[in-house]
């Protein structure tokens, strides 16, 4: 039987591997935007499996408005991308070091 | 019934339609032509939704059962970010358009952030939350990288986008497990579930996540990295208008979710703020120091701000939440003077940054080196200036509450902070001689300088009563 901890569990595992990749990936920015909407869609898993299991359609609302905010939020990261690539011309994450702090 | 709720959050509506209309006014008319009017047009509404807010609003009301509040210290939030955002973009219009990088979307997106930073203040729930936010932080990145042909600002924007968006999911992730472990997203459901002094151990890691998330955004240490690099690399008005709207957004917000959703469990937050508290006002002091960009340093000088105002939340009363209150409205005044004086700097038409280009400024500009230089003694705190009194405020605040500790801490933390404040007045009046700056002729910056830096000096008498207000204020969040 599937439980409630297991979804959770996903999630958290799921989480933890958005945030590591944010952290440890040194190759490439697009790989930063992966890691982000995974994050963000863990959260989504957890918030479904808590409404599902409290028979309480709040958290799936708040599910869509995630899905709807990580859209334009991909947007303006690939907009961003473009804008940086058009004055470096690389999107490597070593390179993102023109102010050192 | 949905008439009573649209009355109370008309001024956001009224702003958002704004934006609209003016950029499908601007894109399908002049464009870039007609934005330093929509500059003056939108500080102008901004100042008439501030009055309106501040002068007609009174007592507590509720909006879509409980998701938007409007109370005492949601105006006072909306009144001081109404009027900091006003005075940013009449100060930052002559920079931009001389440099032609004054777009009409600048204008817009500001509308819009402010707009997120409207319902971020009145939040009465995770939802509300997290789309007040999003369209702060959302607008906010895309302003960060506004300048597209330099590589400086697309890495700022880049940067900022990142960690804002890091910062977005721990927030989520925490509001996942608040609404799992409490039942509900509304603030009044989760401290009746939080209510009874025990808490569970979900939700103490919801807390705990949230609390981060919001760390980010006010720019606490240990969250602090992306403040620097997005202040130095953005362009310098942009810079202004981070280092006011949006902190006195995030910081109301802070205040609200601790003592809105988790009041009733003050102990079981107050170690982690204090801790924050501690670490901002210690790195933004020490790291300071060795900073020659003059934006790099206000970054630190910010992150040292967010670190006393975290001390007035720490104390967990209503006199903090005051404090709080008091200190973000002296901060904002603070920066918008310093950095009405930063975009004067320049040379032969040239923005500078460099702190050393400040030597002997007080020879050639007498009048602005002593306004700076009230405006430095008062970030640093020197009695008997206003920004004295904001640290006055909090540090009671602490002492009340029972955390002498913190208080010492702050007072060692701001005799070390002001060593980087009196370095730039030593540069001003007995550097070495060097090339002059150019004599700024800019009648906003010298009014918007010399303004503050007189509310420094005036202020001493009563704090123009925002005491009393922000008083009020405090008493609608903490009960």
């Amino acid at each position: 039987m599937i439980g409630l901890e297991h979804y959770l569990t996903v999630a958290a595992v799921l989480f933890v591997i958005g945030i590591f990749g944010l952290f440890l990936n040194r190759k490439n920015v697009i790989i930063l935007l992966m890691s982000i909407e995974l994050m963000l869609l863990s959260v989504n898993i957890n918030l479904v499996a808590f409404s599902s299991y409290a028979g309480d359609l709040v958290g799936q609302v708040f599910t869509l408005f995630i899905l709807t905010v990580a859209a334009a939020e991909a947007a303006i990261g690939l907009a961003i991308i473009v804008s940086f690539f058009r004055n470096r011309g690389t999107i490597a994450v070593e390179d993102v070091n023109v102010m050192k702090g | 019934m949905i008439q009573a709720d649209l009355n109370i959050i008309l001024p956001e509506i009224l702003l958002a339609c704004y934006a609209m209309v003016a950029l499908i006014g601007a894109v399908y008319t002049s464009k870039d032509k007609i934005a330093g009017k929509l500059v003056w047009a939108t500080a102008v509404i901004f100042v008439i939704v501030a009055a309106w807010i501040g002068l007609s609003g009174e007592g507590e009301r509720a909006a879509f059962d409980g998701m938007f509040n409007d109370d005492g210290f949601a105006r006072f939030a909306k009144v001081t970010i109404l009027l900091s955002a006003a005075a940013v973009l009449i100060m930052g219009q002559d920079y931009m358009s001389r440099r032609g990088m004054l777009r009409f979307e600048y204008p817009v997106l500001v509308t819009l952030s402010v707009v997120g930073m409207m319902v971020m203040v009145s939040a009465g729930d995770l939802m509300a939350l997290y789309m007040g936010l999003e369209l702060q932080s959302l607008s906010l990145y895309v302003i960060a990288s506004m300048r597209r042909d330099s590589a400086k600002s697309a890495e700022a924007g880049m940067k900022y986008f990142v960690l804002g968006a890091l910062s977005s999911g721990l927030l989520l992730y925490g509001s996942s497990l608040v609404y799992g472990f409490a039942g509900t997203t509304g603030f009044a459901g989760i401290i009746e579930a939080a209510g009874d002094g025990h808490v569970s151990l979900g939700l103490l890691f919801g807390l705990t996540f949230i609390a981060c998330g919001l760390a980010f955004k006010v720019s606490a240490v240990p969250f602090h990295m992306w403040t620097p690099d997005v202040y130095q690399g953005a362009p310098t008005p942009i810079t202004a208008f981070f280092a006011t709207a949006p902190k006195v957004a995030a910081m109301a917000l802070f205040a609200r979710v601790l003592h809105d959703a988790f009041g009733g469990v003050v102990g079981d937050w107050q170690q982690i703020i204090a801790l924050l508290s501690v670490l901002s006002m210690f790195l933004g002091a020490v790291a300071a120091i060795g900073q020659t960009d003059i934006k790099r340093l206000m970054a630190y000088s910010s992150i040292a701000h967010m670190g006393y105002a975290l001390m007035g939340l720490a104390a967990g009363t209503a006199f903090g939440v005051q404090a709080l209150l008091i200190y973000m409205a002296i901060y904002v005044t603070m920066n918008i003077g310093t950095f009405a004086f930063i975009l004067s700097m320049e040379k032969d038409g040239q923005p500078v940054t460099d702190i050393r280009s400040l030597n002997m400024y007080s020879r050639t500009n007498s009048g602005k080196a002593m306004a700076m230089l009230i405006l430095l003694f008062s970030l640093a705190g020197v009695p008997p200036l206003v920004g004295f009194f904001g640290k006055f405020y909090v540090l009671r605040a602490a002492y009340d509450a029972g955390l002498a500790w913190l208080a010492v801490l702050g007072v060692i933390a701001s005799v070390i902070g002001a060593f980087y404040y009196l370095r730039i007045v030593y540069y001003m009046y007995f550097g070495e001689e060097g090339d002059a700056l150019d004599n700024g002729k800019s009648p906003v910056l010298y009014g918007l300088l010399m303004g503050s830096a007189a509310i420094m000096l005036i202020g001493v008498v009563n704090l123009f009563g925002i005491e009393g207000i922000a008083q009020a204020a405090a008493a609608t969040l903490v009960k």
